[in-house]
Formats: structure tokens, C-alpha cells, sequence
């Protein structure tokens, strides 16, 4: 991997948001100065299927995507994601998850089991878990669909960038009557 | 001034910066969004085409009358639009003529994985590939250049992860759109035998023209690494993936002219290295052009034909060193994607696949009906394909599959091509039964409007066409509308229609959960004391229901209280929302 590259992946069920936060974390990387590289997945696998959003900055970043072995960060928007893409991880890297269960379909039709105990599984075997309810200070702060703001704010905590250049990031990136809800969201999750 | 942006939206940008003046389009991922982004623009004329044979001509008639400008569609839309593009190549253009054509490596949003350079070579037409983002907005204006210098529509070729990938570009000022005056010229514009005799030598020259072109010109670049042994033949978002793997320590020949390849160069750059790779995604373009040449490459001999290539999939044919990753015993439940809670689609398959109907489907949203646990579809090819499949389907197997077999097709593709194909069953006589799901979008590719919407690709009112009316004068006398809401309501009338014994049509008709004007309802709610777990509500496949505890429960964050669970609950079990 070249030079100073670090990566950031986004990982959900579609409809999960996922799209406002690498927009967010665009604006706010590409303000820091970096060279970004933002690639996300429309079409087909957004109607509730697993998605992936990847997100490289630093001087120059090249490929736009993220492999196996090389997210400086996972942040999973669902439990069972973060199992699913935990092998995309850099040795030492942290996944970040909410702990928000929401049943794939072969779960609901009965044809396999949730993994409930997936993240103790993977604390197991050696994987930094940064694990939180993001969906109950959502809520508190106005929407189930803030839980995407909610985990951009605990992302906030292992970036060392300054909470004030988040917030104005945040602001560029939402419409004007959801900024103070997205705001709230930010500060439950960086609490 | 820089601006990250994706691929698409830097597509549409290096049209406005260009100076297009016409955008006719058919969304497709993923190549949709460069219309939507150029529609932003006050300077481009853009619209949605009913499909990308239109489109495609639209831009024609526009460059004919001496503007810029552009069609844009995903890899099998340029199937569709190749009758076209094919004779393009003959008469060439007026104005500039770019063809945007989006390929999905992968397959992350589509049926097949073909190779669109094989256009380009078919119909001898030059394509330009870029890398990023950024190249994307530079190469959009040079496509124009050529197109206008070479008299020829050329074809700008992305793919998913430079379509859907966001990096900086540099913003310029557009130019302002030049309109030349329109000319008769007879000879240049109609393709009879007398005048297109003489055009095909013209257009074979013009090829050679372009290789000369493609020797020198600055969409093709060298870089040479001192001391490195080998060099790799790359494009596109190949190049990327070299590049974050080698840095500058290997030479490459980056091509942005993917069709016609340069000769010298690659023999030069060839001679340069001791070994040379190709790594090209999809099929062997350049590394035969190379074999063709006399040059000894390695391709794929090593590389996959197959899917999607990625940095870690290249390091690993090369034998780089992998890196290391964690690999959990348990593995994860897939996730594929499913039909939205309150899908008007659910209704209706649900009672196809009650009634053990063959169906014959089609591409949108509705696909998903293939899915478990409905399983209510039987093929998908084309768009278009279900209905005119149907008559075949039927023809060949008679009075009894008429009475059993189905097509399932949405409004827009119906727009796009299902409308020939029932004129088929009308003229040529089989008792099908034509079902269109009507959801009053183009819901797939992210909510565009079609001629059914009443709404033009900025939002305008624009002409309805009017589904029941169009059916009617394609033949059919017997169309009818239900809500698919209406368990009941649609297995009648798809009993009914299948008896009848004429053509008929059913407008499956409730708008897509999804838009913004449709309200959900309250959440439905289940009384664990009347729930007997039978789960008839469970074969549905909506993801708002599971069973938690021995019992079904509804995920009240998105449930929108369509009712169609109520109707199938024997108990009563399920209540809330309101039943209006």
C-alpha cells in the first residue's frame, strides 16, 4: 500500500444511510487537505442488502477501493455486518459497531440463524470492538435514521481531527431543517 | 477551484464544460446519475428517452442540426442503441456526438458482464476510457474534440468503481454551446447502399487516421521507471489498482484511447521492459492487440476473464506479498438485497406464487420477486424479453401454458420494450395475459420518470401516456387495473385473465413505497397472545416481519402498513395502522 494512505470502511443494510456519511466524511477529509477517494454502491444492492461504502485519504490516494486486510477502520451500521466484513480489516485496525440486529431474509425465512454472539467471537480473535447502541441515542435525538450520524460521532473520537471541523462538515452535508437533529446525533454518539 | 465528485457527476460536468447542449438518456447503473447531475445544469437540455435506441437518436437529430451532444446508458443499453450507433459511424455528425456507456464489471447491478470495447471495435468507432474522476471531466471535452475533428460519434466508456467513485476535480469554465448551421447534405446523411458504398472506405481510413492519432496523443501516457524490468499495459480503473501497488517503482503504458490502439507505442514501450503485463478487466482487448503485433505478453494466461479485478487480486496473480486478515469460524448469513417493506410488488406475487403461475419476468425492482421466500419467477433475460417470451413461450406449448403462464413487467420497461412485444401477442394471436406493475416510477436505478408519470426529468408535468389507452390500441380489449394491496382483488383477476380466452393485460397499479408523495401508514402491530407462529404471514418475505421469541413481530421502524400481512393472518393476530 502506498505512502500514508488510511481507510475507512462503511458497512450496513441498505437504507441505513450510509451515503450521508461518506459524503460527510468526504467534505470533512477533503477540508483537512487530503487527497480522497470516495466509492459506494447504488442500484440493485441498496434494496436492503448488504452494502459497502469505502473511503481512502491521504497524500495520494490511487485505487478507490478497500481489500481485504487494509480498513484502518470498519464502521458497521449492523451487528451481523461487522462479522461479514471484519477480513477487510488491517491487523490493529478498529471495527466499529452498532449493535442493532436487523434479520437478512434467508433469518427471516428460516434457512439460517442470526449469529447473535458474532462480535464476542471476534473480540476472541484479537479484533478491536468499539461496540454501541446507536439506534436508542437516534432516537433521543429525533430518528431512527440518525443512527448513521450517531456512529460518525464515535468515529470522531479515533480521528484526530478537531469536533468543531466535524460539525462544519456536518453541516455542509444535511439539509438545513435536519442539521440540528444530525448535530444531537453527533454529539450522543462522540459522548 | 476543486470539487469531489463522482464519476458520473464529473461526466456531466465535462459535458457542461464542453459546451453539450443535448442529453438523451436511459438511467441504467450505473451510469445513471451522469444525466441526473447534467439535468442540474441550466445550459444542457436533458431528458429521460423511453429507451437508449431514442436516445441515441435523439443525439443524433441534435448533432445533425449542428449542436454538441450526448447519450448515456449502462452496458446493455448500448445494445439496444448499437442499431443506431452502427450506421453513426458512417455518416458521422455534425455537432460533437459522445456516447456514454457505462460497464459493470462485477455484475454489482446487472445481468451479464459483456465487454463494451467490443462496440468500439465493431462498429469502428474510437472510445476513450478514463481512470477517475477526474480524467473523466478532462476526457469528456477530448471525446468532443474528436468526435468533431474525425467526424465520428465517439464512445466514452466508464465503469462501476470510476462511475460510482468520488475524488477531486478541478472545476473549469464552460464553454459556451455552439450551434454551427444546419447544411442538406444528402450524401453524408442517408445511409442507401449509393451513398454508404461510398462512406465505408471513408470510415476505414478515418480508422487508420485514428491509430496515427492514438500513437501520440495525450489521453495515452508513458511512464517509465528507470531500472524496472517490467511494464504493465493498464486502463481505466486498472491503472488505479497498478498504481496503489507499484507507485512509480514498474513502467506503464496507461491507455485512455481504448479503441483504436496504437501500434509504435506499444511496440516502444514493449521493447522498453523485459517483461510485459497486460491487466485489463473483462476480456483480452489489449493484450490481443498486443499478440496481433507480434508482442509476447502475459494476460490472461494469469489474470481472470471473470469479475471484478481489485489491488489484492492483482498483488496476488503477481505474486506480491498478501496481506494478512482475520477469518471468523462462523460465517455470516447472507444478505441479499429484497423487496421494501410495503412493496406494492409483494401483493402480486404473493398470489402468483399461490396459484403456482409460470412467470415469465422482466428488469426492475421486481425482479426481486425471484427471490425467496416468494420464488414467483421462472426466467429474466432482457428488458422486454417477459413479454414477447410469453408469446413464445406459449405458441410452443398451447392452450394449456395459456392458462398458467404469465408476464410480469414494469411501467418504464414496458415504455422501453415491452410495448412491441404485446403488439406481437395481439397480431399474432396467443390468449397471453401481460401483466404490468405499475408503481408509477422507474424505481431500480433510484426513482426516475418515465412517459407513464406524468413528470419530466426536472420535475415538470409533462405528457401521461395513458397504460390502459396504449394497451387498448396495441390490440388488447381486455386490461384491467387492480391494487396489489388487494390480495383478493388480484387473485381474481389473474384467475380471470388467465381463462379468458383472448389477450389480456392487468395493470398491477400502486405507486412505489418509497416516494416521497406515498405516506406510510402507522406500523402494523402483532398480539403475541393471538400469534400461533403459524407463519403464514412469514411467506410474504417482508423484512419488516420475523419471528422473535416463538413469535412473529413487526419492526415498527419500517413497517408502512400495507395491510397485505392482516389479509393473510387466520387469527386476527395482526392490528394497528388503519384499514382504510
Amino acid at each position: 500500500m502506498t505512502n500514508n494512505t488510511k481507510n475507512i470502511m462503511i458497512v450496513g443494510v441498505g437504507g441505513q444511510g450510509s451515503l450521508l456519511a461518506s459524503k460527510l466524511l468526504g467534505k470533512l477529509l477533503s477540508n483537512e487537505g487530503y487527497d480522497v477517494k470516495v466509492s459506494e454502491v447504488h442500484g440493485m444492492s441498496q434494496r436492503g442488502g448488504s452494502v459497502v461504502t469505502y473511503v481512502r485519504y491521504g497524500d495520494k490516494v490511487y485505487s478507490p477501493i478497500i481489500d481485504k486486510g487494509e480498513a484502518d477502520f470498519i464502521v458497521s451500521f449492523e451487528k451481523l455486518e461487522a462479522l461479514r466484513y471484519a477480513p477487510y480489516l488491517k491487523k490493529g485496525g478498529k471495527i466499529i459497531v452498532n449493535t442493532q440486529e436487523i434479520d437478512p431474509m434467508p433469518v427471516i425465512t428460516g434457512a439460517a440463524e442470526y449469529p447473535h454472539e458474532s462480535l464476542e467471537h471476534l473480540a476472541a480473535l484479537g479484533v478491536d470492538i468499539d461496540a454501541i447502541d446507536a439506534l436508542t441515542p437516534a432516537l433521543a435525538a429525533g430518528s431512527s435514521k440518525a443512527t448513521n450520524i450517531v456512529l460518525m460521532g464515535r468515529l470522531s473520537k479515533s480521528l484526530d481531527i478537531d469536533k468543531e471541523k466535524w460539525l462544519a462538515a456536518l453541516r455542509e452535508s444535511v439539509a438545513p431543517k435536519f442539521v440540528e437533529m444530525n448535530e444531537k446525533a453527533f454529539e450522543l454518539g462522540r459522548a | 477551484m476543486k470539487k469531489l465528485m463522482l464519476g458520473n457527476e464529473a461526466v456531466a460536468r465535462g459535458l457542461l464544460e464542453a459546451g453539450c447542449s443535448v442529453v438523451s438518456s436511459y438511467p441504467g447503473t450505473p451510469s445513471t446519475e451522469i444525466t441526473e447531475f447534467a439535468a442540474k445544469y441550466d445550459g444542457i437540455y436533458c431528458e429521460w428517452a423511453p429507451n437508449e435506441k431514442v436516445a441515441c437518436e435523439v443525439a443524433f437529430g441534435a448533432s445533425l442540426s449542428g449542436s454538441r451532444a450526448a447519450c448515456c446508458m449502462k452496458h446493455v443499453g448500448l445494445n439496444v442503441a448499437a442499431d443506431p450507433l452502427f450506421t453513426l459511424s458512417y455518416t458521422g455528425v455534425g455537432g460533437g456526438l459522445v456516447v456514454c456507456v457505462a460497464d459493470d464489471p462485477g455484475m454489482h447491478s446487472s445481468q451479464n458482464e459483456q465487454d463494451s470495447r467490443h462496440y468500439a471495435i465493431a462498429a469502428k468507432l474510437p472510445m476513450v476510457e478514463p481512470s477517475d474522476s477526474a480524467e473523466a471531466k478532462d476526457f469528456v471535452k477530448v471525446a468532443f474534440e474528436l468526435s468533431e475533428k474525425y467526424d465520428t460519434p465517439v464512445i466514452f466508456r466508464t465503469c462501476t468503481r470510476i462511475a460510482h467513485s468520488q475524488c477531486a476535480v478541478e472545476l473549469e469554465e464552460p464553454l459556451t454551446p455552439v450551434k454551427k448551421e444546419y447544411v442538406k447534405n444528402p450524401q453524408k446523411y442517408i445511409m442507401a447502399p449509393a451513398n454508404a458504398i461510398r462512406k465505408h472506405p471513408v470510415v476505414e481510413a478515418r480508422g487508420e487516421a485514428l491509430v496515427e492519432y492514438a500513437e501520440t496523443c495525450a489521453l495515452n501516457r508513458v511512464e517509465i521507471a528507470e531500472g524496472s524490468e517490467l511494464g504493465i499495459i493498464t486502463s481505466g480503473t486498472c491503472y488505479q489498482y497498478v498504481k496503489e501497488l507499484y507507485g512509480d517503482s514498474v513502467s506503464v503504458l496507461k491507455l485512455g484511447l481504448v479503441n483504436p490502439l496504437p501500434e509504435k507505442l506499444i511496440r516502444d514501450f514493449a521493447q522498453k521492459c523485459k517483461r510485459v503485463v497486460v491487466i485489463e478487466e473483462l476480456d483480452p482487448v489489449i493484450e490481443n492487440h498486443c499478440k496481433t503485433l507480434g508482442i509476447e505478453v502475459d494476460g490472461k494466461n494469469i489474470f481472470p476473464i471473470c469479475g471484478e479485478f481489485s489491488q489484492s487480486l492483482i498483488a496476488k496473480v503477481m505474486g506480491l506479498e498478501a496481506r494478512e486478515f482475520v477469518t471468523p469460524e462462523e460465517s455470516a448469513p447472507v444478505r441479499p438485497p429484497v423487496m421494501c417493506a410495503g412493496c406494492p410488488h409483494r401483493g402480486l406475487f404473493y398470489v402468483l406464487a399461490k396459484k403456482k403461475v409460470t412467470v415469465l419476468g422482466d428488469i426492475g425492482c421486481y425482479t426481486l420477486g425471484s427471490a425467496a421466500p416468494l420464488n414467483a419467477i421462472d426466467s429474466v433475460l432482457c428488458m422486454g424479453a417477459s413479454v414477447s417470451g410469453l408469446h413464445g413461450f406459449n405458441k410452443a406449448s398451447g392452450a394449456d401454458a395459456e392458462k398458467k403462464t404469465v408476464a410480469v413487467i414494469g411501467d418504464s420497461t414496458f415504455m422501453h420494450s415491452g410495448m412491441t412485444g404485446l403488439a406481437n401477442i395481439a397480431y399474432n394471436g396467443t390468449n397471453s395475459t401481460v401483466i404490468i406493475v405499475d408503481n408509477s416510477i422507474t424505481g431500480m436505478t433510484g426513482h426516475q420518470q418515465n412517459p407513464t408519470t406524468g413528470y419530466n426529468i426536472k420535475g415538470d408535468p409533462a405528457t401521461k401516456i395513458d397504460l390502459e389507452a396504449l394497451c387498448h390500441a396495441l390490440g388488447i380489449n381486455r386490461v384491467r387495473v387492480v391494487d396489489p394491496y388487494d390480495l383478493k382483488a388480484t387473485e381474481k383477476a389473474i384467475v380471470e385473465e388467465l381463462a379468458a380466452d383472448e389477450p389480456s393485460v392487468i395493470i398491477s397499479r400502486r405507486p412505489c413505497a418509497l416516494l416521497k408523495y406515498v405516506k406510510a401508514k402507522p406500523s402494523l402491530v402483532i398480539d403475541p397472545e393471538k400469534c400461533r407462529t403459524c407463519k403464514a404471514c412469514m411467506k410474504l418475505g417482508c423484512p419488516a416481519i420475523s419471528i422473535k421469541g416463538g413469535k412473529a413481530v413487526i419492526d415498527a421502524t419500517l413497517c408502512v402498513g400495507c395491510g397485505i400481512c392482516q389479509q393473510l393472518c387466520a387469527f386476527g393476530a395482526i392490528g394497528g395502522g388503519n384499514n382504510d
